[in-house]
């Protein structure tokens, strides 16, 4: 779409936050190296929290249905 | 077309303003109780959150439901099922009545025995913030109180991942049972889906086949902004991968009543709890529950804003060709370039279609002067940035978008644990991975340490959440419920959406007091009245005389 085009390049470095009264967002998502080291310091903190023992676990999550 | 200014007297029509709320059925999981009943497990956090009330107000937790006007068997299209015809599901009218034996019938093998000392089960409850909390089929559910925009929908959807919290702490001291905890999502992998619903309040005068026309492109591509993302495909997850949307596999029509089975894109329950002739509440079923609070603040924004194109008769010209698989298809392509067919030949992809909705409502919201930083309505210019900012990145990589586009911050985890671990999509620790997601405890979900981070983006804080889960939005009639219940607990028999109902002491008459106005019932409209009357009697003579709720 002409549309699109247009959009993606005018907002790019348009950095958002919300309405006033809001806390301020957090930074924008940080450059690909830095992305790494986040999403390691994310692994070390997610493993540290998991249930045990995975296969159990989702084996034994079981929903009724609902709407 | 109709004038959006007699909508929602009082909200500038053209932008995200508008009467709404949400519905959260949690997932439900006692991991020392397997087997253990859902119903019953639920009913014991109703009870649990109606005994800390009591605690904390030293009197009665809250009221009961008032069912008078539950209409859950009309259809918006301008009929009703036949009651003796209707699948048991959708009798949502009904006080349901927890024996042993019903819960045997509705849910498999009952594990509940109520004796004489054991408290009835709790099933229903209404709360001070003006909130409904209750057992729906096999989960707890909390409904929002009613809200003017999409940053309180988000505010006071967030207080029922509180409210539910505090329930899950009181409960997981529990030496035979164990804990039960609660899952903010909408599937257990496996074959169930369970909804979180969204409400909007509608014109009558604005034709539902419009609504229909105007919402179903919509619907079957806001999933790639506002989807929480789910390991598995198909319902019930047999097969490996990971798609955007936890809900999409499980729509199966494009418009119908049901909410359980054969699920609608446009759901058609037609039960207003406002003044009939002039609203519909139409009732949406179609989304996620989010975690994220961007991407539920997307969810609700840019839903209103659709309705607002659509009452402005400025809706774009977009027909999907088979809408369902469509949906689908959109929600198994992670790298957003499938393309759907339109009825005028077409190929759009959902970016596409997405960007052609934002335009349109960027066009209506200018017109109407909502949009503007200063004048504008404080809160649709925030929504169209944000809407812009999301298509955007995801247009560029959705990578970057995963500090606040829930199924991509998911994603990324999970990225992450298969390429560290060498896991493949069918491994039981992403499995596990997507349902700690939505765990409510911030210890242990996922979505919200990442919250706590800040690796996922806030809108709201945790105290502004904390007094959400206590106190009733100022702008809606959910004011006058949930202050109602909070000043007098002992004299609320049972409220609902659209009442009020009070035992005067002393009498055994009940006094119904109708609230049949979504904006009537406010805070400016009605403190008054709480303050210069103190006594329940003085209130009550105060507000049948003058009746200015």
């Amino acid at each position: 779409m002409a549309g699109q085009e247009q959009k993606s390049s005018q907002s790019r470095d348009e950095i958002e936050d919300v309405d006033p009264g809001t806390p301020a967002p957090a930074p924008a998502a940080p450059q690909a190296s830095e992305a790494t080291e986040g999403v390691d310091d994310l692994l070390d903190e997610i493993d540290g929290v998991l249930e045990s023992n995975a296969e159990e676990f989702v084996r034994g999550f079981v929903q009724k249905g609902g709407q | 077309m109709s004038s959006t200014e007699q909508s929602q007297e009082g909200l500038p029509p053209g932008g995200a303003l508008r009467v709404m709320g949400s519905e959260t059925e949690y997932g439900i999981h006692a991991p020392a109780a397997p087997g253990a009943n859902a119903t019953y497990l639920s009913s014991q956090v109703i009870a649990a959150y109606a005994r800390l009330t009591r605690e904390r107000l030293h009197a009665s937790p809250g009221a009961g439901w008032d069912y008078t006007d539950e209409t859950p068997l009309r259809d918006a299209r301008g009929w009703s099922v036949r009651r003796n015809q209707a699948h048991p599901d959708l009798l949502t009218d009904l006080e349901p009545v927890l024996t042993a034996e019903g819960v045997a019938l509705a849910h498999g093998p009952a594990e509940l025995e109520l004796d004489g000392d054991q408290e009835p089960a709790l099933m229903n409850l209404v709360l001070g913030n003006g909130a409904r909390l209750y057992v729906d089929h096999a989960h707890p559910e909390y409904s929002s109180p009613e809200v003017t925009n999409p940053r309180d929908a988000v505010l006071w959807d967030s207080a029922g991942d509180a409210v539910v919290l505090t329930a899950v702490r009181a409960l997981s001291g529990d030496q035979e049972r164990g804990p039960i905890n609660l899952y903010k999502n909408n599937t257990d992998g496996k074959g169930a889906s369970y909804g979180s619903h969204e409400n909007y309040l509608v014109p009558r005068s604005v034709p539902f086949a419009d609504l229909v026309r105007g919402l179903t492109p919509f619907f079957v591509t806001r999933q790639i902004v506002c989807g929480a993302g789910r390991v598995g495909l198909g319902q019930d997850g047999r097969t490996p991968g990971y798609q955007i949307s936890q809900r999409a596999d499980f729509f199966e029509a494009e418009v119908g009543l049901e909410t359980t089975m054969r699920r609608p894109i446009i759901n058609t329950r037609d039960e207003p709890h406002s003044v009939a002739d002039k609203y519909r509440r139409l009732h949406v079923i179609v989304g996620d529950a989010n975690c994220s609070h961007v991407a539920n603040y997307l969810k609700f924004g840019t839903t209103a804003l659709v309705l607002s194109l659509i009452e402005a008769g400025a809706v774009p010209e977009i027909e999907v060709h088979e809408p369902v698989a469509a949906m689908h298809r959109i929600s198994h392509d992670v790298d957003l370039r499938e393309t759907v067919r339109l009825l005028d030949g077409r190929r759009l992809t959902a970016l596409e279609i997405q960007w052609i909705y934002f335009e349109a409502a960027s066009k209506l919201a200018a017109d109407a002067g909502v949009a503007a930083e200063h004048g504008g309505d404080g809160h649709t210019a925030a929504v169209l940035r944000l809407w812009e900012r999301a298509l955007t990145d995801l247009a560029a990589d959705p990578g970057t978008a995963a500090g606040y586009v829930e199924w991509a911050a998911k994603r990324r985890v999970l990225e992450a644990y298969k390429s560290r671990d060498g896991l493949a999509w069918g491994d039981a620790r992403l499995g596990l991975i997507d349902i700690q997601w939505s765990d409510v405890r911030p210890e242990r979900g996922l979505a919200y340490r990442l919250l706590a981070k800040g690796t996922l983006e806030r809108l709201v804080d945790d105290g502004a959440i904390a007094r959400a889960a206590i106190d009733p939005p100022p702008d809606t009639r959910a004011w006058f419920r949930g202050k109602s219940i909070q000043r007098f607990p002992a004299n609320v028999a049972s409220a609902s959406w659209d009442s009020v109902v009070f035992s005067p002491p002393g009498s055994y008459r009940l006094q119904r007091v109708p609230t049949r106005e979504p904006l009537r019932g406010t805070k400016e409209l009605t403190e008054s009245l709480f303050e210069q009357n103190q006594d329940i009697q003085a209130f009550l003579d105060a507000l049948l005389g003058e009746r200015h709720t």
